[in-house]
């Protein structure tokens, strides 16, 4: 049987499309390791050189599975949320939750058993927000902070003290703003995404109490996030920087005296100033206020849908509980993070002297972490709330009635699927 | 020759499945199974799911039309169709006229205009915010602006008075104004010559007076077809808004597009799938209905008198 062309190309094509067809299920990457099962892994993108390369070393180092690690950039909870109505998502991922919706949909595996005889070893803070129905849903990876960063030089030729109230931080940014330098950056668009519920804790309130209430139903609430507009009328607010809060350069580049920022770039800061910087909590607002920052910890969680489930555990528990040098490796030696092992937290050295070890400090004494029960639909009403209040000076009464409305309804409706 | 029935001309029907069969089915599986599934979702409590369980009725329907939120962005979307469609319009027909009348090195000109539209809508809404319209000393605007002695302005962060609509108006004017010229260009090389050259036998004065009575008139079906597109355009505005205003902690209350506002609630983190697909079938029928008026309005369909 001769072959025409035509059919040639024909049966070509054909073939192209079926394989075209082919699902792409995202477990061919880089850092594959041992036999056995195939596992992908995804982790969020991080900005510090060399750690991909360490993730990647660490599956390899995994010999009871092939993992394959996937880095992805771009909005990364967006990204697993979809995944995860998929077969084609990955077995084990990082995730900054799990949200309450994932837990209460089944999304994700419950990892409680793998916390045998360490549990009381993990920050108690961040294992908080991971624990619902006193089931233990992600592993702490490394725990993370905000924090406001100050240039103790510019401080000090404007002749302010670093500020211990809230009135005492709108008072110094004003001082510190001059025609090229502004006082304080908050994030591009004022601090409503970047501050977030921290002020409602500076003023010894908190976002959803520990019995599952609105926690800032109070007058208290209104005066603490009228001193943010205060802020952005005194024009005393960095706006429209190339990057946003949670990169450094404004603070190192010298746009700013003041800046809110997380604890991954003090290395980038001490590079470029030395010593001539100091952290502080947000400070306190009012008699019953505290300082204020918020603690968190992206945590290894495992898919529920995924086909090696008891696999992907047993790959979480080797990398997150029992490889504890993974861990430091990883918290310490890329970017900057405590380690969520209290055990490993202690016998850190870069942790042990000056802005870190105030890091430290203030994350024991003053950090609170993101309750589980303040969903993505309250974050949003709040913080839309929150832009409008320091934009465009709405009334901060009228328009926290208006959240805490809504934050109930969302209470209600995550606690009728318990 | 049963061979010659399959390959040549007489089965027309086989062929027509052939060519038209693939495209048929990518049809159905990738827009109306979703559009369908869409609508049964806007009527369950579809939080993070979208094989959900829980029949809540209009539910979704009436909780979106009370939104605040939603509401807002319609009312976005209609702050910006009324100033991109109008500008857009009289800027490309006035770059079309130009380049008509230009002699020499017209296709140049043509190239020059047309080229933005190759650029992309995400490439050129960072291009905007991180070097032209950045909120600092260094920023091209504040360069500028600062040689003249005025202060920084924060472009994408004032909301009185709200610059940021600068911002996105002139991103999406410089991409799509040179697309719509080319439109208008065609339309005006269709129109014969002959009728200036009537038109200044009987007197009348180059300019405005040809301009309006014999070239707009004869591009009357070209600026429908453009009104149309920067209609439909305009209600699809997505990525700019989006690559300009947003930041990894969300985005702002105001300059908030319904299919932007749709993503958050049913894409972003909030996963409401359930709600989200009630807005966009609300969405869509607010779309039929302003393109239906639409068409009225311009006589489309109609039979000539």
């Amino acid at each position: 049987m001769t072959i025409s062309r035509r059919t040639l190309l024909g049966t070509g094509a054909a073939l192209g499309l079926l394989t075209a067809c082919g699902s792409n299920t995202g477990r061919d990457g880089g850092g594959s390791g041992g036999s056995g099962p195939k596992l992908s892994q995804w982790y969020h993108q991080y900005g510090e050189p060399g750690a991909e390369q360490a993730v990647e070393r660490y599956a390899a180092a995994y010999k009871k599975a092939d993992v394959s690690v996937q880095w992805r950039p771009g909005n990364y909870d967006e990204q697993t949320a979809a995944a995860l109505l998929t077969d084609s998502g990955p077995d084990v991922f990082e995730v900054n939750g799990p949200t309450l919706d994932q837990i209460q949909r089944g999304q994700v595996v419950d990892l409680t058993d793998l916390f045998e005889g360490v549990k009381d070893d993990f920050n108690p803070v961040v294992l908080a927000p991971k624990t619902y129905d006193g089931k233990i849903w992600a592993v702490p990876q490394v725990v993370d902070m905000h924090l406001l960063y100050y240039r103790k030089s510019l401080l000090a030729d404007a002749g302010v003290e670093p500020p211990k109230s809230l009135d005492e931080l709108v008072d110094a940014a004003k001082a510190l703003t001059t025609k090229k330098v502004k006082g304080l950056f908050l994030g591009n668009d004022g601090g409503a995404g970047a501050l977030a519920i921290t002020p409602l804790y500076a003023a010894g309130l908190s976002s959803v109490t520990e019995d599952g209430k609105v926690g800032f139903d109070d007058p208290a609430a209104a005066r603490t996030l009228g001193k943010l507009r205060q802020l952005y009328a005194d024009k005393s607010l960095l706006l429209g920087a190339p990057s946003d809060w949670s990169d450094p350069s404004a603070f190192t580049q010298g746009l700013t005296a003041m800046q809110w920022c997380g604890l991954w770039a003090l290395p980038a800061v001490r590079k470029a100033l030395g010593d001539d910087f100091g952290v502080l909590a947000l400070p306190a607002d009012g008699a019953d206020g505290k300082p204020s920052l918020p603690v968190g910890a992206y945590g290894a969680a495992v898919s529920a849908r995924g086909d090696h489930r008891k696999e992907a555990k047993d790959f979480v528990k080797w990398l997150w509980v029992d490889g504890t040098e993974y861990q430091e490796d990883f918290a310490l030696s890329y970017g900057f993070h405590i380690p969520a092992r209290l055990s490993l937290a202690k016998k850190a050295d870069k942790l042990k002297e000056g802005p870190a070890a105030d890091a430290v400090r203030y994350s024991t004494e003053y950090g609170y972490a993101e309750p589980l029960l303040w969903t993505p639909a309250s974050r949003t009403a709040y913080q839309d709330a929150l832009s409008r209040i320091i934009k465009s000076g709405a009334n901060p009464e009228s328009e926290l009635k208006s959240v805490v409305r809504k934050v109930r309804a969302e209470l209600d409706r995550v606690k009728k699927k318990s | 020759m049963s061979g010659n029935k399959t390959w040549g001309t007489q089965n027309r029907t086989l062929w027509f499945w052939v060519f038209v069969g693939p495209f048929a089915l990518g049809l159905l599986v990738f827009t109306y199974v979703p559009l369908a599934w869409s609508v049964y979702l806007s009527f369950f409590d579809a939080h993070n799911t979208v094989s959900p369980t829980d029949f809540i009725g209009f539910d979704n329907y009436t909780s979106m039309l009370r939104n605040e939120a939603f509401t807002d962005s319609l009312v976005t979307f209609a702050v910006f169709s009324a100033f991109i469609v109008p500008t857009t319009f009289v800027l490309s027909l006035a770059l079309a006229l130009m380049v008509n009348r230009i002699r020499r090195a017209q296709a140049f000109f043509r190239s020059v205009f047309f080229l933005p539209a190759a650029c992309s809508y995400v490439v050129a809404a960072l291009i905007w915010k991180l070097s032209i319209f950045n909120g600092v000393r260094f920023g091209l605007a504040n360069t500028v602006l600062g040689w003249f002695g005025a202060d920084q302005t924060a472009w994408l962060s004032t909301t009185d008075p709200p610059w940021y609509w600068l911002v996105i108006v002139t991103v999406r004017l410089w991409l799509q104004a040179g697309f719509y010229m080319i439109l208008f260009l065609a339309g005006l090389q269709r129109i014969s010559p002959t009728l200036y050259e009537a038109a200044a036998v009987d007197g009348a004065r180059p300019g405005w007076q040809v301009l309006r009575h014999i070239t707009l008139p004869q591009l009357r079906a070209t600026s429908v077809a453009v009104t149309l597109l920067l209609v439909i355009n305009a209600f699809q505005s997505f990525d700019e808004f989006y690559n300009l205003l947003s930041n990894s902690s969300g985005y702002p209350p105001y300059a908030r597009p319904p299919l932007v506002y749709l993503y958050y609630t049913a894409l972003g983190r909030e996963q409401n799938l359930g709600l989200g697909s009630a807005g966009a079938v609300l969405l869509a029928l607010i779309i039929a209905v302003v393109t239906v008026g639409q068409a009225r309005w311009f006589g489309l369909g109609r039979k000539e008198d």
